[in-house]
């Protein structure tokens, strides 16, 4: 058993006892902390700088050509700890997509639950093809919990559009039109 | 089970340890007859088709001890072993046949490099679209390429372009860039199917598969060519893009298409069933299954389902129902319609419930076309059940006998229906009404529905479990692959219920587990005195059938069944 040290408490000294040297240095630190820079912010009405790569929610991006990039491979839905994403595939209609329909496949329905969301981020690290990301925004709300499902329509609409440099799809459509013996 | 004899064995070296094998097979099925099939992988070697060994993916090296020529004894390394005489390149070990004392390197360098060699040259050409593809997660191809592949390509030129969606047959769809020239569809078409519409045309990366002009792949087995694509190439068109695999429940099942009780998977998530795809049973459908029996949990998903338990066509709670049946249940004649559809257990506990109540027993089979293969003549999985039962000791026909007399002239005042829709079976509807009233166990909405007093909604085979009796009285188990809906309990509950409350006991019975029911069951019924419901196998059980070797089944010859007439033949 460790030993205990009883410390023998000093009595209070006379300017002590009137409290106004201490009162004095309290106000000296406040009138030196009013004219330094202000630590807080007025949040809402003014944010913060969110340093890159921070982890807000995931919204599905689109490629610079304003197309849906994600193919509904549910591999965001399987990694995802809390089982936050529900995708619905569904094929492309090749009537109406012309551009698309050799891509074949798209999500028709793509929620995310963001009362569930853990901003993990693996979802943006699991996907091939780079359609899915997290995005600089953090605070939501929601009057019901319904409402805090984010769906595609709204998902696209916060993600936006991406720069995207290799237009992978773009390229296997060139290699069909070129192919010398196109069946 | 495989019983390996031990006069049909030999003994071979695998990678430096002696082994037991069958003798006869090829490298593969020797290695999966001692549990390491996956030692040697494969694409387009099946135990079930031809051997092509085009693929080469099974290259392995070959060896036997070397005897001196002159004196027939075996020539020594320096320290006493055995030398072996290596053949100088791989050899494919689909079709290569084990021989005594053979030496096999499944590891070795030579045979690490092939495989690699192999897989880089199958991937050169494919498009690598494994997030649209619906056999990522359960392709050949995926998994060879995380062991043989290396990460990074190689091949700098352009990608052949090969078409992309083409329709072979009213339910697959060919995807051929991914197809890697296995010919597994082909074999299984020209062998299996006997419908020869598939075939190669064009030279080298060119070659693509396709139908005979004019024909297409409509057969009831064309999905078989899907499930033993080892790649993404032939996919179903129903299940195309639904769902990923790897999200999927499998359940072990038995189709309810015909007697022939092919052995099933149902994969199901979150209470929906996605797909069907077959089991391999060697002693019932080795490794296939019809088209039609694929679609059969569709039927279940219709709107006209019967979901709820009515009296007098008000919903009511179970025990309502059950109150009111048993007082219907307290008249003088009571006429009951089973069905081969029921499975043994619910058979048992009707069984029971006839004798009981004294009641006229009859059922009906259901005739259709055969094919020779895996759909039998009779349509229904459970007629064998029936018979070790003890409900009926002969073959039913398709129309009702005595029972519909009476039926028609008004003497049985309770009739209980299972599944038939007695509308079919030559019942006078107008003067039922007035003399009969009617218990129905159905899923389906129909006529006779509308004329029931007391509706009990059945569960359909993939929300209970059970066991059904093939064609070659083989006792095969079926587990729940989804839950029932509306909190719906299964027929067998109901007659539990129902047979304690005619004893006198009103008290709400929980259902017995299918455990205690199996042991009630071997006790009753001689024939399967040492079965009970945890060893009935995978594979099921085979039953002594000679009880009713005199009666006439209508099934003709098929895959695994030798009807009576083709066996006297012989």
């Amino acid at each position: 058993m460790a030993k205990t040290k009883v410390l023998e408490r000093k009595p209070l000294t006379f300017a002590e006892k009137t409290f106004l040297p201490q009162i004095a240095s309290g106000l000296a630190t406040t009138f030196v902390n009013m004219f330094k820079k202000s630590i807080t912010m007025e949040y809402p009405e003014v944010r913060p700088v969110i340093p890159d790569k921070y982890r807000g929610i995931p919204t599905l991006v689109k490629d610079p050509k304003g197309r849906v990039k994600c193919v509904s491979c549910q591999l965001c839905e399987f990694v995802c700890p809390p089982k936050a994403i529900r995708i619905k595939p569904s094929e492309i209609d090749p009537d109406t997509n012309e551009d698309r329909s050799h891509i074949e496949k798209e999500p028709k329905d793509f929620d995310i639950n963001m009362l569930r969301c853990i901003y993990c981020g693996l979802c943006e690290e699991v996907c091939p093809e780079e359609a899915i990301f997290l995005q600089d925004n953090f605070s939501l709300s929601g009057y019901t919990r319904e409402s805090m499902v984010y769906g595609k329509e709204k998902l696209l609409e916060l993600g936006g559009t991406l720069p995207d440099k290799h237009f992978k799809w773009d390229k296997k459509k060139e290699a069909e039109e070129n192919n010398p013996i196109n069946h | 089970m495989i019983e390996v004899n031990i006069t049909d064995t030999i003994t071979i070296n695998v990678d430096g340890n002696l082994a037991q094998v069958p003798k006869g097979v090829n490298v593969i099925e020797a290695m999966r007859s001692v549990g390491k099939e996956k030692a040697i992988p494969h694409y387009c070697y099946h135990p079930k088709l031809s051997i092509v060994g085009n693929c080469r993916m099974c290259l392995v090296e070959v060896g036997s001890p070397l005897k001196d020529r002159e004196s027939g004894h075996p020539i020594l390394e320096d320290n006493g072993d055995p030398k072996i005489g290596w053949i100088p390149k791989p050899v494919i070990g689909c079709s290569t046949i084990v021989s005594e004392g053979m030496h096999i390197r499944t590891n070795s360098a030579t045979v690490v490099e092939s495989r690699n060699g192999v897989t880089e040259f199958l991937l050169i050409n494919h498009p690598l679209d494994c997030p649209i593809c619906d056999q990522a997660g359960e392709c050949r191809l995926q998994e060879f390429s995380a062991e043989h592949g290396r990460g990074f390509s190689r091949f700098k030129e352009d990608k052949n372009v090969k078409p992309k969606r083409t329709r072979l047959g009213p339910r697959v769809t060919l995807d051929d860039e991914r197809c890697i020239l296995c010919s597994r569809c082909i074999r299984f078409s020209q062998e299996i199917a006997k419908d020869d519409v598939l075939g190669f045309i064009d030279r080298g990366t060119y070659s693509t598969l396709t139908c005979y002009p004019g024909k297409e792949l409509d057969n009831n087995y064309s999905l078989n060519t899907v499930d033993i694509c080892p790649v993404g190439a032939l996919t179903s068109t129903d299940f195309r893009f639904k769902m990923r695999v790897w999200f999927l429940k499998r359940t072990k099942s038995i189709c309810t298409e015909s007697s022939v009780g092919s052995n099933t998977e149902i994969w199901s998530r979150e209470g929906k069933i996605y797909r069907i795809t077959p089991r391999r049973n060697d002693a019932v459908n080795d490794t296939w299954m019809t088209d039609s029996g694929r679609n059969l949990f569709k039927a279940f998903e219709s709107k006209d389902r019967l979901n709820s338990y009515t009296v007098d066509s008000v919903k009511k709670k179970l025990d309502d129902a059950l109150v009111a049946t048993a007082s219907l249940l307290n008249s003088n004649s009571i006429g009951v319609i089973g069905s081969p559809f029921s499975s043994f257990e619910e058979q048992f506990l009707l069984k029971k419930l006839v004798d009981h109540l004294k009641a006229d027993y009859e059922m009906i089979q259901h005739h259709g076309e055969g094919d020779g293969l895996l759909l039998s003549e009779d349509r229904s999985p459970n007629l064998r059940g029936a018979l070790i039962n003890g409900l009926i000791d002969a073959i039913p026909g398709n129309e009702l006998g005595a029972l519909r007399n009476k039926i028609n002239q008004g003497e049985i005042e309770t009739l209980i229906v299972f599944n038939e829709d007695i509308e079919t079976l030559g019942i006078k509807l107008d003067t039922l009404k007035e003399t009969t009233q009617i218990i129905y166990f159905g899923s389906v909405d129909n006529t006779t529905a509308k004329y029931s007093k007391v509706i009990f909604p059945s569960l359909s085979v993939f929300e209970k479990e059970g066991t059904f009796v093939n064609q070659n009285f083989r006792l095969q188990k079926f587990d729940q692959a989804i839950p029932a809906p509306n909190g719906l309990v299964a027929d067998r509950t109901i007659l539990e219920c129902l047979l304690l409350r005619l004893k006198g006991s009103d008290s709400p019975n929980p259902g017995m587990d299918i455990q205690t029911l199996w042991s009630e069951i071997s006790e009753h019924i001689p024939l399967l005195s040492i079965v009970n419901w945890s060893n009935i196998t995978e594979e099921g059980v085979p039953l002594e059938s000679s009880d009713w070797s005199k009666l006439n089944f209508i099934e003709s010859d098929n895959l695994k069944y030798k009807s009576k007439i083709s066996l006297e033949v012989v």
